[in-house]
């Protein structure tokens, strides 16, 4: 390496030429991936499952999964190679030198052993005659990271945490030896915004903090342009591209980056289209509707309307009761109370207890994909079941197959195929030709896209957006606001079974009345698109054209 | 914890009550008079049935006979055996210790044997040491267990190899007084129980290395020997003591076969003599008796496996 | 923004599907020993009968006698052939075994899927009774009722399906559980698929997995417990050939004439063995043991 050498001494990180293979296969999982991370600077290492971004991170510590194995290439933390170190060597530097925030941290901590144990351990190579006692370095450590340090604290097991607590000690527990690199494998999936963005502050003081060189992997690009100083983008095994984050944003090189760029979703606080009124009659009529398994109540007072060819946004996070009010409405949810009309006609709780006719005209399409649809069966039976099961054994069932098939934007040849030979995408397209077959007048969309990888979500965004410019009403469930601002035209925003705030998009994005929604917004991460115009976007342009025209 | 653990303890009451109504159900309660599928051809003489309907309670309504045959049971009084008149319990008594003998040194060897075993394979995963065990373990799971005996004695009991004895000879008082004559009997259980118990050990090792928090703790820069002892095998364990906890109540019943084959005076040969016999208090006795400690011993295992469990420990109020 | 489209190109061809359960068991060697060794087991129970040189009760010697002309593996305790009564002693064992454990797993089948899938009173009455029955060791139990209503084929078949039905009906009712779980029967429910139709069309076809190994496992025990049976003198009834009556018979003299142990004992052993086998090659099979990275 050239250079002058204070550059090379604030090197943490340098990787050269790393190739990972998998075993019996010999594919290669990455290939020739070369990076450099510098002290107190984190690198966002973006890219869409099956990119091959988990691999690299535990090549990172010399790790590699079962059947898998290094095959070429060079790693180097703070000016030692870890490759061609023994495990024994390699495992004394882990910890010090490089250290890793796991996924879950739910099932990364040992459920049987204290936190006290779990975090001490840590410090294997910890000299406390030069450092102090390891004790004061855990107590320590945990204040860094805002958690309690007291004796009653230490003693608890994993379990007894929240989820974001459970982040935190991971946080704590990689932090705790001062390493020189730390690798951080998705480490807020499955939090909320804020304690995402609480976990995201405390993850950027301590790397600053302490001069660590941080490399931060995730598919949410939102995230990593929030945080990192350097963005790697893989795809397929490879980076693609590769430099500061903001050139990447503004001006990014690789057509992959520019079309992933495009198909996040991108909080829209201004410019939306005022919503018609029409004063008719609304299509599904909630109105105080109390839900609740046995003799908890989840949902409380809820009154929503969704109108023909209206999109309503159901937004909350996890537990708020958002998918328990959206099988209320499909009939999969039974224990509620309070009106539920369609066409002003009240709907039986059960779906069993609904005629046929309602049960066409309300059609569910579920969260994710690889669980909903039957394997044993074709494409062609999954989508004709419904049709024939409401409407009767069609004339020509080919035909009802197609036209499902070509309005959700997969060719005809699918029909024959099971579902384990489509991508999580197409399985979610049959599920959409499965719903929209019989012809529904409400498409109830329960978090549909946040099994999928942006792109593909991007998608499944525009063929709603066909749907709905044909007559389709949304009901359309999600935890991701940009999201919402890019797709509704009303929104009503759920906390801890309420509904906080509902009205327009435009009025809820740009004013948002309640603390709520306000933090939400505050809380997500967001960047600014400086180049072309996103496709998520539906401002003043005409609404695209159904697909397959 | 407390409030889980009582509940399990009734549980466990009510199991044995309805274990207790299956027993006399099956032998006393059925359609059939009981005194004469006793007596078989010599039912023919109305006296002597009379008299066998007098010394099992036949007169008296069923519930009664229930009732007086449970009352009894818990007291350990099981009447009187019909071949000879002694009470079962007295007659029961030594049988009883010469087969938990047999059991416990069955499960004291091969418990620990087979844990290191599985656990053993689980650390060499897909390697020979692996695959072999496997395969013996896979072959002699396949096998009853009876079977497995007379192989042994084939091998080692007949022929040239004449190095056991081929059947116990002796009374049931003093089983250790002659330990080569519990070799065969002990080999055999051993290697029919332990099976299952390898399997599972490897089983849940297995998954326990395979673990995120295994993984996360050689990231940590723990060194291999910590892993293994620290954060994989306190926690494959579980698991696997409620299988071992399943096959020493299987014990319980599989010494029948094995008693009967090596012709060793415990409660299996007992049943098995009863049942030639028709001889009824002495079966119900012993089956009640096996039941319950199949019972017990997987009650035990259930409460062993909750207090070990630290997310069950700490959450009680 | 199109690669999801492109790949979706009309005519592009399918992907492979998986291959089946069957073909991926039998990629295991140990499927393919036990195949062999259950088939050589099964051949000589369906055609001994019509080769064996003697009938099965017929005397062919003095007891207890090896070596002699006419009787390849000498005479028993009672002095017929060893060899017929070997032949024609297998397929009793053979049916009753198969017979009780299709029994057991069917009716385990339809109790474990109604009992999962449907969560309530049966399923309540299903996992209490069989804590219950699961108190028993199957032997004993088997002995219990044996001993008083006496050795009878149909009590067999009915006591080992009874014991068999509540341990599979667990098993299925796991696998169901997992099955309910996914959001394809949710689907099927929210057009108002009957229960029933739910039960045999979304359910069935997504466990016969495990069905298949339960029902390997099932003939493995059903040919142990009944050759056990017969063994302590409770299966079959003398003078009938049976495998298990033929080692009770033969034991006292093992010393003398072990064929009459030996030739019942390895059957019995190579057809457990075998059906084992099997059943341990379908059982990686379904839960997908040594994939590999295979991309």
């Amino acid at each position: 390496m050239s250079g002058n050498p204070q550059q090379e001494a604030a090197l943490a990180l340098g990787v050269q030429g790393l190739t990972v293979i998998g075993r019996p296969s010999d594919v290669e999982i990455i290939s020739d991936i070369t990076l450099t991370v510098r002290r107190g600077e984190i690198c966002g290492l973006v890219g869409e499952s099956g990119s091959g971004k988990t691999t690299l991170g535990l090549s990172l510590l010399a790790h590699c999964k079962r059947g898998t194995e290094v095959t070429r290439g060079a790693v180097e933390v703070a000016g030692t190679a870890l490759t061609g170190l023994s495990e024994a060597e390699v495992r004394r530097l882990r910890g010090r030198a490089v250290a890793y925030i796991p996924q879950s941290p739910a099932s990364a901590l040992n459920p049987a052993l204290r936190l006290r144990t779990q975090l001490a351990e840590a410090l294997h190579s910890w000299n406390e005659e030069e450092q102090g006692t390891r004790a004061d370095r855990v107590r320590e450590v945990l204040r860094e990271v805002a958690l309690p340090d007291d004796d009653a604290f230490l003693a608890r097991y994993p379990h007894q945490l929240s989820g974001g607590q459970q982040q935190r000690v991971a946080i704590a527990m990689a932090f705790i030896d001062r390493p020189d690199v730390i690798v951080m494998d998705e480490p807020t999936t499955g939090l909320d915004v804020t304690t995402q963005a609480h976990v995201l502050e405390t993850i950027r003081s301590m790397t600053r903090q302490h001069g660590t060189a941080g490399v931060y992997i995730s598919h949410d690009m939102a995230v990593v342009a929030d945080l990192a100083d350097e963005i790697a983008v893989m795809y397929r095994g490879e980076v693609v591209e590769r430099g500061r984050a903001a050139e990447v944003l503004a001006d990014p090189e690789h057509d992959y980056t520019r079309r992933l760029l495009r198909a996040v979703p991108l909080l829209k606080t201004s410019g939306h289209a005022e919503p018609e009124e029409d004063g008719g009659e609304p299509l599904l009529k909630i109105s105080g509707l109390q839900a609740g398994y046995g003799s908890t109540t989840v949902l409380r007072g809820i009154d929503v309307e969704v109108r023909r060819g209206e999109c309503v946004a159901l937004l909350g996070e996890s537990g708020s009761g958002k998918t328990t009010l959206s099988r209320s409405v499909a009939g999969l949810h039974t224990q509620f109370s309070g009106g539920l009309l369609l066409d002003g006609e009240q709907l039986a709780a059960s779906s069993y207890r609904r005629t046929a006719e309602q049960r066409r005209r309300v059609q569910y399409i579920f969260q994710n994909p690889y669980e909903a649809l039957n394997p044993r069966k074709r494409v062609r039976d999954l989508v004709l079941a419904p049709y024939t099961h409401l409407m009767g054994k069609p004339k020509d069932p080919d035909a009802v197959v197609h036209e499902a098939l070509e309005r959700a934007a997969l060719p005809a040849s699918y029909a024959a195929r099971f579902p384990e030979q489509l991508s999580g995408g197409e399985r979610q397209r049959v599920g959409i030709a499965r719903a929209i077959a019989t012809g529904p007048d409400l498409l109830i969309c329960d978090e549909i896209t946040s099994a999928l990888d942006v792109s593909v979500q991007a998608e499944i965004v525009k063929l709603l957006r066909a749907l709905q410019d044909d007559g389709m009403a949304l009901l359309f469930v999600t935890h991701n606001i940009a999201l919402v601002s890019n797709i509704a035209q009303k929104v009503a925003v759920l906390n801890k079974g309420e509904i906080v705030e509902y009205g327009p998009v435009g009025e809820v994005m740009s004013a948002p009345g309640h603390d709520y929604t306000r933090a939400l917004i505050a809380d997500t991460p967001d960047f600014e698109l400086s180049f072309g115009e996103s496709p998520m976007h539906r401002g003043a342009q005409a609404p695209e054209k159904a697909a397959g025209q | 914890m407390t409030r889980l653990i009582l509940y399990r303890l009734g549980y466990g009451v009510l199991t044995l009550f309805v274990v207790s109504l299956v027993v006399f159900g099956a032998t006393q309660a059925l359609p059939s008079d009981p005194a004469q599928a006793i007596l078989g051809r010599e039912a023919a003489d109305p006296a002597r049935l009379e008299a066998l309907r007098q010394q099992l309670n036949l007169d008296q309504p069923l519930a009664l006979q229930y009732w007086n045959w449970l009352a009894g049971a818990v007291v350990l009084d099981f009447g009187t055996s019909l071949a000879g008149g002694m009470p079962v319990a007295e007659l029961l008594g030594p049988r009883i210790q010469a087969s938990l003998t047999l059991m416990l040194i069955t499960a004291v060897i091969a418990a620990p044997i087979a844990m290191a075993i599985g656990a053993f394979a689980a650390l060499r995963r897909d390697r020979r040491f692996d695959h072999t065990s496997s395969m013996v373990t896979l072959v002699l799971a396949a096998v009853p267990e009876f079977a497995v005996g007379i192989v042994l004695i084939l091998l080692l009991a007949t022929g040239a190899l004449q190095v056991l004895p081929a059947v116990y000879a002796g009374s049931s008082e003093d089983v250790l007084s002659s330990p080569d004559q519990l070799v065969l009997p002990v080999l055999t259980l051993a290697i029919a129980v332990s099976p299952p118990i390898i399997r599972m050990m490897r089983a849940s090792m297995i998954e326990v290395l395979e673990s995120e928090y295994v993984q996360q703790a050689r990231l940590k820069g723990l060194p291999e020997r910590t892993v293994i002892w620290r954060h994989a095998a306190p926690n494959a364990i579980g698991p696997v003591a409620q299988v071992i906890a399943l096959q020493l109540g299987w014990l319980a019943g599989g010494v029948v076969a094995i008693e009967f084959l090596f012709n060793f005076p415990g409660i299996g040969k007992t049943l098995m003599e009863a049942i030639e016999a028709r001889n009824l208090p002495v079966i119900q006795a012993v089956t009640l008796l096996i039941a319950v400690v199949y019972v017990v011993v997987n009650l035990l295992a259930d409460i062993v496996g909750l207090a070990a469990n630290p997310k069950v420990r700490v959450s009680s109020r | 923004m199109s690669t999801a489209t492109a790949a979706a190109a009309p005519g592009a061809a399918a992907p492979p599907r998986r291959p089946g359960l069957l073909r991926t068991a039998w990629r295991y060697h140990r499927t393919k020993i036990g195949v062999v060794l259950t088939a050589a087991v099964l051949l000589v129970a369906a055609v001994g009968p019509f080769v064996s040189p003697y009938s099965p009760t017929e005397m062919a010697g003095t007891p207890n006698a090896t070596g002699i002309d006419g009787a390849l593996f000498g005479t028993d305790n009672v002095g017929r052939d060893v060899l017929s009564r070997f032949l024609h002693g297998g397929y009793t064992l053979v049916a009753i075994a198969v017979l009780s454990a299709l029994a057991g797993v069917a009716a385990g089948a339809v109790i474990g899927i109604v009992a999962g899938y449907l969560r309530n009173w049966a399923d309540e009455l299903l996992m209490r009774t069989n804590d219950m029955l699961l108190a028993f060791p199957q032997l004993v139990l088997a002995l219990l009722l044996l001993s008083i209503l006496g050795p009878q084929v149909w009590l067999i078949v009915v006591i080992i399906a009874v014991s068999h039905a509540n341990r599979v009906a667990r098993v299925v009712r796991e696998a169901t559980l997992k099955v309910v779980e996914q959001d394809f029967v949710k689907s099927a429910e929210a057009i108002g698929l009957p229960r029933w139709r739910i039960m045999a069309s979304e359910i069935l076809p997504n466990i016969t997995s495990p069905l298949l190994v339960e029902l390997g496992l099932r003939i493995t025990y059903s040919v142990g417990t009944i050759a056990t049976l017969s063994f302590l003198g409770m299966g079959l009834q003398p003078p009938t050939a049976d495998w298990g009556l033929m080692i009770n018979e033969g034991r006292v003299a093992i010393t003398v004439q072990p064929w009459a142990v030996v030739l019942p004992v390895t059957a019995v052993a190579v057809l457990t063995i075998g059906a084992n086998l099997i059943t341990d090659g379908l059982s990686r099979a379904s839960i997908g043991i040594d994939r590999g990275v295979e991309k």
